[in-house]
C-alpha cells in the first residue's frame, strides 16, 4: 500500500467512526464533521473543475448531490454519499494498481543488471549498455539481460516467464541463449549477439505493454456510452429539480430536489468505464502468464468469435522437423541393428532425411558411441550412399538404388520419404520418415470445435496424399494442397469472403517463418513456436511462445470468459443503474439504493473482472 | 510521427477516455489512444507540429485531471 492509499484509509476510518457517532448523538455537527473529513479533497478537486468548467467532473457531481441531500436535511445520506464514494474510489484505485503489479510481476522479465567481463575484470552495467560482441556473465539466479551465445558453461534455463513452461531448458556451449530467461544451476559465460533493444525481452515488454493501445469494440462502446450517459442522467436530474416544482409549486422542490440528486449520483460513469479495460487488462495478463502474447484487446475479441481456424501444416499442425516414423526389416537383422547401421553410414551425408535417421538413433540409443568401422563412403546423386561398413559393402537410398543393385524389396506404403538399405546378399528392410504430426493437434482441434469453431480448414504447400493422411489422422476434412506462398494468402482471402457472410472471425495459425502475409491478412493471426523468433513475433497479432499447439484452446477459453465477464460487468452495471433511475424518479428509491448504484455495482464488476485473471 | 508516453498520475478510466477525445481534436493530431490500465498515451501526430500538439496535449490533460502529467 502506498502513501496515498494510507491517507484514504485513515479518512475514511475516522469519517466512519464521526458518522457511527452522529447516529448515537444524534448531533448534526457531528454528521457535518464526518461529511468534511471524508469529503473534503472532493470538494477541492469539485472548485478547481468549476474553474476548468469541467462540470460534468465526478467530484462536482458528488459535491452537489451530497450538498443537495444536505439542503434537504438528510445529513446522514449526505455523509454516506460521500463516505461510500470515498470507499468506492479507493476500492477501484486498490484493484487497478493491484492487477497492474501482478500483470507487472508475470512480465518481470527484465534483469537489472549486466556482469560485462574486460579484460577479466567485471562490471556491473545496465543491460541496455552492453554492446555487440560484449561478453558477459550470468551467475544462477540472475536474468539473461540480453540474446546472445553462450561461449562458456552449460546450465539449465527457467523460460517460465516467457513461455508459461514449468520445466527447465537444458544449454551448453555455443547455443543461442534467449534474454528473460533465469539461469539455474551452472555459470555461464555469454557473448552477445543482440543489443538490449534488439533482444526478446525488449520486444516482447514493448508488445505487452502496448497491448491495450488497440481498444476493443466494447470498450470503445463504453467511453462513447459514458459520454452520452452522465450529461442525459444530469440533464434529466436538473428537470427533476426544476419542472415539477414550477408546475406543483415551491413547497414541492424539497422532495424533487432530493430525487435529482439520486440522479446525480448515479449519474458517475467511473465504475462502468474501468469494468471492461480491467476485464481485457486482466484477460491479456492471464494469456501472457501461459506464454500466449496477445497484441491488443481486440484480439481477444475477435477471438471469441472466431468461427473458422485455418492452419498451417509443417510446423504447426506437425511438428516441422523429420523424424523416423516406421523401421522395418528381413528376418536376418534386428531392428535396432539395421537403424544403427543406416544412422552411422547416413551419419556421413547432410541430406536433412540422412541427418533426421541419425539424430533419431542417437536419441533412441541414448547417445551410444559409434563403434563401426566404415570406410569408401560415396554419395550416388539421385539414389543414395553406399560405404563399406564392418569390412561388408551397404547401400542405403530409394527404390532406384534398390533395383541398381539387384535387391529385392517390397515396397512401402508409409507416407512419406522411404530410405531402404541393402547389403551383398540382398534387400535389408526400410526405414520411413516423416514430418510427425504433433501429438496434441487431434486433441485440440476437437477441443476448439466444442469451444464452437464451426470449420477447420489446412493450408498446405506440401502434396496432396500427404496432406490428405496428415488431415485424416488429426481429423480435418477441409484441406487445400500443393498451395505456392502467394496462393496460401489468395485460399485465406477466399475463405475471409466466405466468412463475412456470417459474423464469425478467421484465425491463422502458422509458425510465423514462411507465412506472415498471410498471418497479416487474417482477422487474427496466430503465431506458434516464437520464442527466439522475431519475425513470428512482429507478424502475429497473438504469439504462442512455445509450439504446444493446445495453447490455442487456452487462448481460446481466456478470449471468451474474458468477453463474457465484460458484457456481465455492462449489462448488471446498466440494468441496476437505470432501475434506479427509474425508482428515483417516482420517489421509491432513496440516496441509499443511489450509493449502491454507484459505489456498490462498481466493486462488483471489479471483483467480476479480477476473475479474468485467472484461468 | 508516432509516440508513446507515460502518463502520471492517471486515475481515472473515464478521465482517460475524456483526454483522449481531447487530445483527438487537437490540430495536427490523426489518432491518440490513452490506455488507462498501462497509464501510457499513443500519440500520432504530424512531423512540423508534433511538439506544439504535446503542449497541448498537456494543457487538455491538465484540465481534466490537474495531476496528470505527460513524462518526456
Amino acid at each position: 500500500m502506498n502513501k496515498e492509499q494510507k491517507i484514504d484509509i485513515a479518512k475514511i476510518t475516522v469519517s466512519a467512526v464521526l458518522y457511527a457517532a452522529g447516529f448515537i448523538t444524534g448531533n448534526i455537527w457531528v454528521f457535518l464533521a464526518a461529511y468534511g473529513v471524508a469529503g473534503y479533497a472532493t470538494i477541492w478537486e469539485a472548485i478547481l473543475g468549476v474553474i476548468h468548467l469541467e462540470l460534468l467532473d465526478e467530484n462536482f457531481l458528488m459535491t452537489i448531490a451530497s450538498l443537495g441531500a444536505l439542503y434537504c436535511g438528510q445529513y446522514p445520506e449526505a455523509v454516506a454519499v460521500m463516505l461510500f464514494y470515498q470507499v468506492g474510489e479507493f476500492f477501484e484505485d486498490y484493484a487497478v494498481n493491484n492487477s497492474r503489479k501482478s500483470i507487472a510481476g508475470l512480465m518481470d522479465i527484465k534483469a537489472e543488471f549486466a556482469n560485462r567481463l574486460i579484460g577479466g575484470k567485471e562490471e556491473k552495467v545496465a543491460p541496455e549498455e552492453l554492446h555487440l560482441d560484449d561478453i558477459i556473465l550470468v551467475r544462477p539466479g540472475e536474468k539473461v539481460p540480453v540474446d546472445g551465445t553462450v561461449v562458456k558453461g552449460s546450465s539449465s534455463l527457467d523460460t517460465a516467464a516467457l513461455t508459461g513452461e514449468s520445466i527447465p531448458r537444458d544449454i551448453s556451449e555455443g547455443e543461442g541463449i534467449i534474454s528473460g530467461t533465469i539461469n539455474l544451476t551452472g555459470l555461464l559465460e555469454i557473448r552477445v549477439t543482440s543489443v538490449y533493444e534488439d533482444s526478446t525481452v525488449a520486444k516482447v515488454l514493448d508488445l505487452v505493454e502496448n497491448a491495450s493501445s488497440r481498444k476493443a469494440a466494447v470498450e470503445k462502446f463504453i467511453t462513447k456510452f459514458a459520454h452520452y450517459y452522465t450529461p442525459i442522467v444530469v440533464g434529466c436530474a436538473i428537470a427533476l429539480a426544476i419542472i415539477p416544482t414550477i408546475i406543483l409549486g415551491w413547497s414541492y422542490f424539497d422532495e424533487w430536489l432530493y430525487r435529482a440528486m439520486i440522479f446525480l449520483v448515479i449519474s458517475c460513469p467511473c465504475a462502468l468505464v474501468i469494468s471492461v479495460p480491467l476485464s481485457l487488462f486482466a484477460g491479456v495478463g492471464s494469456a501472457s502468464k501461459h506464454g500466449i502474447l496477445v497484441k491488443g484487446s481486440n484480439y481477444l475479441e475477435a477471438l471469441a468469435k472466431v468461427d473458422t481456424f485455418a492452419f498451417d501444416k509443417t510446423g504447426t499442425l506437425t511438428t516441422g522437423r523429420f523424424t523416423v516414423t516406421n523401421i522395418s526389416t528381413v528376418d536376418r537383422i534386428s531392428k535396432e541393428d539395421f537403424l544403427k547401421m543406416s544412422a552411422i553410414c547416413e551419419g556421413m551425408s547432410n541430406h536433412p532425411i540422412a541427418e533426421s535417421i541419425s539424430a533419431y538413433w542417437k536419441e533412441t540409443s541414448g547417445g551410444a558411441a559409434s563403434d563401426a568401422q566404415v570406410s569408401d563412403y560415396e554419395e550416388l546423386s539421385g539414389k543414395g550412399i553406399t560405404c563399406i561398413y564392418n569390412g561388408n559393402i551397404v547401400y542405403f537410398g530409394n527404390s532406384r538404388l534398390m533395383d541398381q543393385v539387384g535387391a529385392r524389396y517390397s515396397e512401402a506404403r508409409d507416407i512419406g520419404s522411404i530410405v531402404y538399405g541393402a547389403d551383398e546378399e540382398g534387400y535389408l528392410g526400410y526405414i520411413a520418415v516423416a514430418d510427425k504430426i504433433r501429438e496434441n493437434s487431434k486433441a485440440t482441434l476437437a477441443e476448439l470445435k466444442d469451444l464452437g469453431v464451426k470449420r477447420e480448414v489446412m493450408l498446405t504447400g506440401d502434396r496432396k496424399e500427404i496432406a490428405e493422411v496428415v488431415a485424416n489422422e488429426i481429423g480435418v476434412t477441409d484441406v487445400l494442397s500443393e498451395l505456392l506462398p502467394g496462393q496460401k494468402v489468395e485460399s485465406l482471402e477466399n475463405l475471409l469472403s466466405e466468412e463475412s457472410q456470417n459474423k464469425g472471425r478467421l484465425v491463422f495459425v502458422g509458425d510465423g517463418i514462411n507465412d506472415a502475409p498471410v498471418l497479416a491478412r487474417a482477422d487474427v493471426g496466430i503465431a506458434m513456436g516464437a520464442f527466439g523468433s522475431d519475425a513470428a513475433v512482429e507478424a502475429a497479432d497473438v504469439v504462442i511462445m512455445t509450439d504446444d499447439i493446445s495453447k490455442l484452446s487456452t487462448v481460446m477459453k481466456i478470449a471468451k470468459k474474458t468477453m463474457r465477464i465484460c458484457k456481465e460487468n455492462v449489462i448488471f452495471a446498466l440494468a441496476v443503474k437505470f432501475a434506479i433511475l427509474g425508482l428515483g424518479a417516482f420517489g421509491l428509491a432513496t440516496m441509499w439504493e443511489a450509493v449502491f448504484a454507484d459505489v456498490g455495482v462498481a466493486m462488483i464488476a471489479i471483483l467480476n473482472s479480477m476473475r479474468a485473471l485467472k484461468l | 510521427m508516432n509516440k508513446t508516453y507515460k502518463l502520471e498520475n492517471l486515475d481515472c478510466a473515464n478521465c482517460a477516455a475524456k483526454m483522449e477525445r481531447a487530445i483527438g481534436k487537437i490540430d495536427g493530431v490523426n489518432e491518440c489512444s490513452i490506455s488507462f490500465m498501462n497509464q501510457k498515451m499513443n500519440i500520432d501526430a504530424a512531423d512540423d507540429k508534433f511538439d506544439d500538439v504535446i503542449e497541448s496535449a498537456q494543457k487538455a490533460i491538465a484540465k481534466v485531471d490537474h495531476d496528470c502529467k505527460i513524462i518526456k
